[in-house]
């Protein structure tokens, strides 16, 4: 051991801010910069990675179920909120309603379309017509198996209104809706075993010719289910009366509700309480509430993971503080005060927390990921469930730390020189 | 240093400490100790001195009796203001070296000034310059356990001296290490001693106590003697009794 280097126990030259306080002045402890509480609660991490690990994953897996139930929730929300979107909300459809009086199912008026499309903000207007007949693969089949399926008069408009698309085949046109041409829903082609236009079906008393075959109508389902023939053919070969059962319209946004008071009055002047106006976006609207709600056992079952975490972290916690007795008494020989002991491990529980918050977000979102991809949905991660998630892990931290940091801060200074 | 010559840094005045549960561990010290002195507390188990030490590190309070620490009276001061007190003022070496485990040696120095309000940098510019005063330059980045015993507690040396204490307080430094290390580690304590730092080591070796300029004895709770060699020189050891009971050894 060599000593080359002039008395005093060393010349620290660059510290001009290091002075001795005037005896007399009361000694006060320096505080810690944020890094240097950072850099101490993670010091008993770095030593121990695996019990960091450990301890942090119970937090990770609580936090990685909560955003996955809502991102997964949110991104199927998302999906139908865009569907809606696609179709439209500005749909009304009107229908005949039962008589208040007499309790029959009342007409429409013939010209029922016309009088719609003359409402103020109506847009286009398409009307369906019910026959009483039914649809069957041939005439071997009695007539008392319609499988479900309703044939219809419909106008030309109505695949406009809709927004619906052919599936294959074409829509019926001027000439074909005078003749024994039909176009089925995708529901019905199926239940007939129609797969491609041209095949011959049999309605009422005669063989029909199927021109087209629809694609899904999300917006109305009971057209996916029809057999649609020409205004003029139904009244020719199917016994039609021409008064439509059922008036689409679509309106601008803005009419929407205006034109909703109007369609009655204007469709029966004398009893506009018999006409029924429904809107089917509501039910797709309904339908997006419903799916798109939390799993709330779910959810559940992630808080339920979370406090399991949280109690893994208190457990961790005082754990470390039964081992580093030691460390604690040394820090307040070196001169850490009461609070700077318990600050040094609440931070390390925070961090310790907020390290399986980061990687249980980071999970669940990929989870949501995984699944948005396998069911084509958008991938859909509300910031206010990231935000929430980190801020139950901080919240988590703190309560998990504190009575372990307070009994740290408690312990007696003189517990290193008891050390062996 | 302190600028002034032969100011008292320990005024202890009549100080007893009694445990709870009845157990007297001092029974009325009295004991002034000057700037740049360097003094052995010898005593077997049980007499006493850890609860001295205790008492003069500031980590306990007395039961009774007077304390002051580089010139401020302990009773008047807060434990938040203790801390501050040994953060500025007390540099403590234990039997047990007390390193942190996994990190360089110059960060453990570096930890001495972390509750020193210092910025970080020049924390490891002055650990790095008390590692270099150590003898341990050479082993900045080293770890506690790629250290030998006597270089661990140079190390823990750095830390206590690298804020520059105006007290050393060593508690068994040589109790862990082999001879020839306890041998080096009293060494560098003799020349910090010289170089003007007031260091008391704690011992309940009368080898080591009898190397010290002063040694005050203690037993039962009670200083039976406080002896000073005329000089440091250890050829030529006459030794001047001043106290009632005399030399126990």
């Amino acid at each position: 051991m060599s000593v080359t280097l002039p008395p005093g126990i060393q010349p620290i030259g660059e510290q001009p801010e290091r002075k001795r306080p005037a005896s007399g002045g009361r000694p006060r402890p320096a505080r810690l910069s944020p890094a240097d509480i950072l850099h101490v609660g993670s010091a008993g991490l770095r030593t121990r990675p695996l019990r960091v690990a450990l301890s942090s994953f119970g937090i990770a897996i609580g936090i990685a179920t909560m955003i996955a139930v809502v991102g997964i929730s949110a991104s199927t929300q998302a999906k139908l909120a865009h569907q809606l979107d696609a179709l439209g909300t500005n749909l009304l459809v009107a229908s005949p309603g039962q008589s208040l009086f007499s309790g029959d199912t009342v007409k429409l008026p013939a010209d029922a379309a016309g009088r719609v499309s003359r409402i103020d903000g109506v847009e286009q207007v398409g009307a369906t017509g019910s026959t009483d007949q039914t649809a069957r693969r041939s005439e071997k089949i009695p007539a008392e198996e319609n499988s479900g399926i309703a044939v219809q008069a419909a106008g030309p408009q109505l695949l406009t209104v809709l927004r619906a698309q052919m599936g294959s085949g074409r829509w019926l046109n001027a000439a074909t809706a005078r003749y024994p041409a039909v176009v089925l829903g995708d529901v019905s082609a199926r239940r007939l075993g129609v797969v491609a236009p041209g095949e011959q079906i049999w309605i009422g008393h005669r063989s029909f010719t199927v021109i087209g075959i629809l694609a899904p109508v999300p917006l109305a389902p009971e057209i996916e289910r029809s057999a649609l023939v020409g205004w003029s053919a139904a009244q020719t070969w199917l016994g039609f009366d021409g008064h439509p059962t059922s008036v689409y319209e679509r309106s601008s946004d803005s009419t929407v509700d205006s034109v909703r008071n109007l369609i009655p009055r204007t469709l029966d002047p004398q009893a506009p309480q018999d006409v029924e106006v429904s809107d089917p976006s509501a039910a797709l609207q309904a339908k997006a509430a419903t799916e798109g709600a939390f799993n709330t056992l779910l959810l559940g079952l992630g808080a339920i993971a979370l406090l399991v975490g949280g109690i893994g972290v208190a457990n961790t916690m005082i754990i470390s503080v039964l081992e580093r007795r030691f460390e604690i008494g040394l820090r307040r020989a070196l001169g850490a005060t009461r609070g700077q002991i318990r600050i040094q491990f609440v931070t390390e529980s925070l961090l310790l927390s907020g390290l399986g918050g980061v990687t249980g977000v980071a999970l669940g979102a990929a989870a949501t990921g995984i699944y948005a991809h396998s069911s084509a949905l958008p991938w859909v991660v509300p910031s206010w469930a990231i935000g929430g998630g980190l801020g139950a892990t901080l919240l988590i931290g703190t309560i998990a730390g504190l009575y372990p940091a307070v009994r740290a801060a408690r312990l007696s200074p003189t517990l290193a020189l008891h050390a062996t | 240093m302190s600028t002034l010559q032969n100011q008292a840094v320990i005024e202890l005045e009549k100080v007893t400490k009694v445990y709870p549960g009845g157990v007297t561990a001092l029974g009325g010290v009295d004991l002034v100790v000057r700037t740049g002195e360097l003094v052995g507390i010898v005593g077997p188990s049980g007499s006493g001195k850890s609860t001295l030490l205790h008492i003069i590190g500031t980590l306990d309070r007395p039961s009774s009796g007077s304390v002051a620490i580089a010139g401020h009276d302990v009773a008047t001061l807060s434990d938040r203001e203790l801390s501050g007190l040994r953060a500025q003022h007390v540099g403590f070496v234990f039997q047990a070296f007390h390193l942190v485990p996994g990190v360089s040696a110059r960060d453990n120095v570096a930890e001495g000034l972390l509750y020193s309000g210092l910025s970080r940098a020049t924390r490891r510019r002055a650990a790095v310059a008390a590692l270099e005063r150590v003898g341990l330059g050479d082993r900045l980045n080293h770890r506690p356990h790629e250290l030998s015993g006597g270089q661990k507690q140079r190390v823990a040396i750095a830390r206590a001296v690298v804020g520059e204490p105006d007290l050393l307080l060593a508690d068994e430094p040589t109790g862990a290490l082999d001879s020839a290390s306890g041998e080096a580690v009293m060494d560098l304590l003799h020349d910090l001693g010289r170089e003007g730092a007031t260091i008391v080591v704690i011992t309940h070796d009368g080898e080591i106590a009898r190397q010290l300029p002063r040694q005050v004895r203690v037993r039962d709770g009670l200083v039976v003697a406080d002896t000073r060699l005329e000089s440091t020189a250890q050829a030529t050891r006459r030794t001047v009794t001043t106290a009632v009971l005399g030399d126990p050894a």
